[in-house]
């Protein structure tokens, strides 16, 4: 972490790597082999979900008709998903996923905000489990959207052998439709968030520990240093424009997977 | 070849060193870069033609964004994963 790496900064510089994600346990648990032990990320994890539940909780709990304070935010956050993502990417009948799409972004927004939270510098989703169990229940979402749509064999079919083809070409076109539906969304929902905060948390993590060296380590050095320090906190200010914008494409591209799964592609 | 130059060549295997992954990683950069500029280069276009279009050119622009990007942030991901 930045506070451990700064004494060492002071004996020279050192990059941070990918160290930087890994915690130690603070409660070690083991359940028949199952590693569920407690370190600061799951601590951190409990913290953003308790918020985003204390968030709609307190907005939502006495609604008034002409809103005020939190509740005012809150709704236009959700206003927000109703009117720009689930109506527009799905249409009508998207409106029963606003729930999901707005806790999801909620939660993920929150989550990517932990990386220029100062005192906490650490976004949470910079870990791969949060992304992918994420992308697992956007994948299960859609496909069993599309099951209760279309029915499971009328989904299956329409999803691996898309109609008005050649018949030869299903033998090429199957496996691709199987991997890129199935396979190759969720991964890359997932990993397209994790190297986005992988990546800015490092470039954070180096300005940081730049701007410790060079204001410490010399003269002439102070007055580089004090453009890293400037460069330092226009990156907070581009972090969380990214936090934002990947909560965004998070969700937006949820929606266009559950819209994908409502009708069959022509 | 003369021994100054044998020597040299000699250093250059000691002195060169890194991940190669992110060598990788600067070449997954640029396809998805291209594709970037090209994206939103037509997306400018297709608001400046039709600005009542805005919401929509500019929602299905942050989808393709999101696709065009995985390629490259597969890269970043891999150059740390293989060392």
């Amino acid at each position: 972490m930045t506070a451990a790496t700064l004494p060492l900064a002071r004996e020279g510089f050192h990059a941070p790597t990918i160290e930087e994600f890994e915690w130690p346990s603070i409660v070690d648990l083991h359940v028949g082999g199952v590693d569920l032990s407690i370190n600061r990320v799951v601590l951190q994890m409990f913290l953003v979900g308790l918020v985003v539940w204390a968030l709609f909780f307190f907005a939502f709990r006495k609604p008034k008709l002409v809103p005020s304070g939190l509740q005012n935010v809150m709704e236009v956050l959700v206003d927000f998903i109703r009117n720009q993502i689930a109506l527009e990417v799905i249409g009508r009948d998207g409106l029963r996923f606003v729930p999901y799409l707005a806790t999801l972004f909620t939660f993920v927004f929150l989550g990517n905000l932990g990386g220029i939270i100062p005192g906490i510098f650490f976004p949470l989703t910079g870990r791969m489990a949060l992304p992918a169990i994420l992308a697992v229940c956007s994948l299960l979402l859609f496909v069993s959207v599309g099951i209760s749509q279309q029915g499971f064999l009328t989904y299956f079919k329409n999803a691996l052998f898309p109609p008005g083809m050649p018949k030869a070409i299903y033998i090429l076109l199957t496996p691709i439709e199987l991997i890129s539906t199935f396979i190759v969304r969720p991964v890359t929902l997932a990993i397209r968030l994790l190297a986005n905060m992988i990546a800015g948390h490092l470039i954070l993590s180096v300005f940081f520990v730049a701007t410790g060296y060079l204001l410490t380590s010399g003269n002439v050095s102070i007055v580089f240093g004090l453009g890293s320090l400037v460069f330092s906190v226009a990156l907070i200010a581009f972090e969380l424009f990214v936090a934002g914008l990947q909560a965004y494409v998070f969700t937006i591209l949820s929606a266009v997977y559950i819209a994908g799964a409502m009708e069959p592609e022509h | 070849m003369s021994l100054a130059l044998v020597n040299s060549i000699l250093a250059a295997d000691n002195t060169v060193s890194g991940n190669i992954g992110i060598i990788g990683y600067g070449l997954g950069t640029l396809g998805p870069g291209i594709g970037i500029g090209f994206l939103v280069g037509k997306t400018v276009e297709g608001i400046s033609r039709q600005p009542e279009a805005a919401g929509q050119v500019r929602t299905l622009m942050f989808i393709g964004l999101a696709l065009v990007e995985a390629l490259a942030l597969f890269g970043f991901a891999l150059a740390f994963v293989i060392t």
